[in-house]
């Protein structure tokens, strides 16, 4: 749980700078719907492949182009450990733009199953993630919230594409 | 006086930086011997250039330091002092500190004082000497009378200006206030103003100056000094300046008489402080233990200012008019192309096939033309990285107690800038090696029936698609039997291996590598070839030795033109297209599958001539399906990096094209054996290989098999 710490203060940072309201995009994956904050992305997409990148750790599918940029891939649900499941008409590419703590941008697309709403929500209906012991880290969950009964995972999408994709070091084959 | 004056602050900073590389060229040159009244001139106006600037943003620390190294040019200028090597060494030691006032000012860091005020005063006293022994090269004369002056000067204590500028000095924009401010830089200042002419009110023109001033000035420089605060407007002044007497001073206000006290001290002191000095400054030859101390102290402060480099380095570039103009023409020509084409758009029919395929060819012409001018942008002559180098070589060669005359050309050449700047440090490592262990000392040379004087030759040319800087040495070249002993020793090499002349010479690029007996401050440092290898490497290019013993060593480097922009090789490996940069490939050939053995039942080894190479299956590395698995169905690309060679086993070998390279570590990160990807005309992405990671990867994960070491197999 030591990882809370960096979590919350970057949620109370980016509440503070928008006065309370964020607009927040949700999309499905397994079931469940996730929510990121709508000022980290840049596009959606469909999904079209990528060009593989050997000595990468399976969750990243690979580069697309980007009108002209090179844009690496991950696939949200190996990310979370989810089974697998084939990409279908509604799967899409979010294209989000993140800023790691050490200021570093970058572009990034993830392929997730489905993109569902666009919500409204105050900060005050953000609810801390509740301890889940050691069993599930919570490292990438920025907070909780219900909207219509149903409830929204918030990810801090900055430290988990920092973690997912910048950090990791790239995996030698044998 | 609120302006925003920030904007221009950097402007002034690389203003100043080409200043003071204008003056460090100009005293170089004069150094040389011959004195050009028109180099002093440049010198002298670089340097004039920056104390206005520095005045102008409030450095007063910068523009009083300039000024005193104006004041010597100044005099050289007038020919009223010649043109010593000593003042030229003075005032290159000047330049050095100046450029680290000035960043420090850049960098809001506080400025060593202490060796502004100790270099101030060297400056000062060379400036006295002149005054009172007509010459500083009259080493010993001025020397002698130096402390003389300073304690007389010391006793008078002062100056009082007589100080009646013409009526007409306000037009010129010559402002008194402002004089009487930098001689309160100097000391204790009174002013007594003199109304005598003012005249009466309907006769007074606002434009005309009618005052006339008395000042007193309590210090301890000498009439010179003073004389050049008003050098500016001496022709539209009357001026006296006569030594302050005690009993003048006596006389004066009582409110100077505790400053005076405490005037006194501090010029007594300082009188102390500057009687060694002058030894230093004024003598033909340094004597052995000033120069030390002062070498010790930039080297002492260099680690802390290195790190704050890379920051500055690379902000901003210079592009010539020319360039943005015809840049715009370009743009211009692309509209009228891209005009023409959208007719097509609203209504097409077959007839007008023609006209399309025209205007289609013209767009190609177009965006070739306008990528070449956009790549021009980047390129810079060569000459900003080879300008620092007379500058060293003097440095060095005095230091080292060799003769050396340094030959650059070519320095108009043109290369990207990120590839110059990279190329910098490795040059500077080149260039010290071959004055450290190339060149021999003159009495050696003398005895092998060489000049005395040893050349380094620093030469960049355009070759090719390349382009190609050398640095040749006409000094000892590369002792052969040293070199393979010391690889032998070093376990880089087999003792029993047969190896050309030419293997052995590049040898020394070999990690671990050092055959510098004695390390000296200037070389074998730890920083070896081998990181200059790598460095190379690194920015695509190679760099290989050619010496011969006793005559000297040319080593050449070999670099691509832009970063941006490279020469690939597509192949395919099952569905995806990898791009092998042409510059590592040795050759491409079909597999003879007789001429594969296996070793230990687990690498395959290509019998290519006379020569065993690894080979490295690409489909197996980067973990794709493929169909094409036997030797005999795909083709063998040979490709070298870091004098290792292997063969790189791939499907099919598709078309060779410029590639654009774009970063992978922008928006991911650094993959191993991958140096980026490129975009293909379909809009896909392909990766390009790193050939010399992908090696040294490879054989890493495989034990320590070389090809060198199965040569014999």
């Amino acid at each position: 749980m030591q990882n809370m710490t960096p979590t919350d203060s970057t949620a109370e940072k980016n509440i503070h700078i928008n006065q309370g309201t964020d607009q927040y995009l949700t999309f499905m994956l397994a079931g469940e719907e996730y929510g990121l904050n709508i000022l980290n992305v840049q596009e959606i997409k469909g999904w079209e492949g990528a060009t593989p990148i050997p000595n990468t750790p399976d969750h990243v599918l690979g580069v697309i182009n980007l009108r002209g940029t090179v844009v690496p891939i991950i696939d949200l649900r190996n990310c979370f450990g989810l089974d697998k499941s084939d990409f279908g008409p509604t799967t899409v590419v979010i294209v989000v733009k993140t800023r790691s703590e050490d200021n570093t941008e970058r572009v990034v697309g993830m392929v997730v199953d489905a993109v569902s709403e666009v919500y409204n929500l105050n900060e005050a209906a953000i609810e801390n993630t509740p301890s889940m012991g050691t069993v599930v880290s919570t490292e990438y969950i920025k907070g909780l919230a219900t909207v219509d009964e149903k409830m929204i995972i918030l990810l801090n999408i900055n430290h988990m594409i920092e973690v997912e994709v910048g950090k990791e070091i790239a995996q030698l084959p044998n | 006086m609120s302006m925003d004056m920030s904007e221009f602050l950097e402007v002034f900073f690389e203003e100043c930086s080409e200043g003071l590389d204008v003056m460090e060229t100009g005293l170089l040159n004069l150094g040389n011997g011959e004195v050009d009244v028109e180099e002093i001139n440049t010198i002298f106006r670089a340097a004039h250039s920056i104390k206005g600037g520095s005045a102008t943003f409030d450095m007063h620390e910068i523009a009083g330091f300039t000024h005193v190294m104006e004041t010597l040019l100044d005099q050289m200028r007038s020919r009223e002092r010649e043109v010593t090597t000593a003042a030229v060494d003075l005032l290159l030691e000047s330049v050095d500190c100046l450029r680290e006032m000035i960043d420090a000012a850049r960098d809001e860091e506080p400025i060593d004082e202490k060796r502004v005020d100790d270099l101030k005063k060297r400056l000062e006293v060379m400036l006295e000497n002149k005054e009172e022994g007509g010459g500083a090269d009259a080493a010993s004369e001025p020397e002698a009378e130096a402390p003389a002056t300073e304690s007389a000067e010391g006793a008078k204590k002062g100056w009082v200006i007589d100080f009646y500028p013409q009526p007409d000095i306000l037009k010129t924009g010559n402002e008194p206030y402002r004089l009487f401010d930098e001689l309160r830089q100097l000391g204790e200042l009174n002013v007594v103003c003199n109304l005598n002419k003012v005249p009466n009110f309907k006769d007074f023109d606002p434009e005309q100056n009618y005052l006339g001033w008395r000042l007193q000035l309590i210090t301890t420089v000498n009439e010179q000094r003073v004389r050049d605060v008003f050098s500016w407007i001496e022709g539209d002044c009357d001026i006296s300046i006569t030594p302050l007497t005690d009993e003048a001073a006596a006389s004066e206000s009582k409110a100077s008489a505790p400053a005076e006290a405490e005037a006194a001290p501090t010029a007594q002191a300082e009188a102390k402080a500057e009687t060694p000095a002058p030894q230093a400054a004024a003598a033909e030859k340094p004597a052995p233990a000033a120069p030390t101390a002062e070498a010790e102290k930039p080297a002492a402060k260099k680690p802390a200012k290195a790190k704050k480099k890379p920051s500055g380095e690379s902000g901003s570039i210079r592009v010539s008019i020319e360039k943005i103009d015809s840049l715009i023409n370009l743009v211009g020509e692309l509209i009228i192309t891209q005009s023409m084409l959208s007719q097509f758009t609203d209504e097409f029919d077959m007839s007008q096939i023609e006209s399309l395929r025209d205007g289609l060819s013209q767009l190609t012409r177009n965006s070739r033309e306008l990528q070449e001018t956009a790549m021009q942008i980047r390129m810079l002559p060569i000459s900003s990285s080879f300008n620092r180098f007379p500058r060293l070589v003097r440095d060095m060669s005095s230091k080292l107690g060799k003769k050396v005359e340094l030959v650059i050309s070519g320095e108009s050449t043109e290369l990207d800038k990120t590839v110059l700047e990279k190329i910098a440090d490795p040059l500077v490592h080149l260039v010290r090696n071959s004055l450290d262990h190339g060149l021999e000392m003159p009495e050696k040379r003398r005895e092998l029936g060489k000049p005395e004087t040893g050349t380094i030759e620093l030469k960049a040319y355009h070759e090719g698609g390349n382009i190609v800087i050398e640095v040749v040495d006409d000094g000892a070249g590369i002792n052969k039997e040293r070199v393979f002993q010391k690889a032998v020793e070093n376990g880089i090499i087999a003792p029993d291996e047969k190896l050309t002349d030419e293997e052995i010479n590049n040898l020394i690029f070999e990690p671990g590598f050092s055959t510098a007996e004695v390390v000296s401050d200037i070389s074998g440092r730890g920083v070896g070839m081998d990181v200059v290898r790598r460095n190379i490497n690194e920015l695509g290019g190679q760099i290989y030795i050619i010496s011969e013993e006793g005559k000297g060593s040319t080593i050449s480097i070999r670099l691509p033109l832009t970063l941006a922009i490279i020469d690939g090789q597509l192949v395919k490996v099952g569905t995806e297209t990898y791009v092998i940069p042409m510059l590592s490939i040795d050759e491409s050939l079909q597999i003879n599958p007789k001429l594969i053995k296996k070793y230990k039942g687990k690498i395959d080894l290509y019998k290519l001539r006379d020569e065993y190479i690894p080979v490295l299956r690409l489909h197996k590395i980067f973990g794709l399906q493929t169909d094409v698995t036997n030797f005999e169905d795909g083709l063998l690309v040979v490709v070298e990096a870091e004098r290792k060679r292997v063969g790189l086993f791939v499907d099919e070998l598709q078309g060779q094209q410029q590639v654009v390279i774009k970063s992978l570590e922008k928006n991911f990160r650094k993959v191993d054996a991958l140096s980026g990807a490129t975009i293909l005309g379909d809009g896909t992405v392909a990766l390009i290989m790193d050939v010399a990671s992908l090696i040294r990867q490879h054989l890493l994960s495989q034990g320590k098999i070389t090809n060198t070491s199965l040569e014999a197999a």
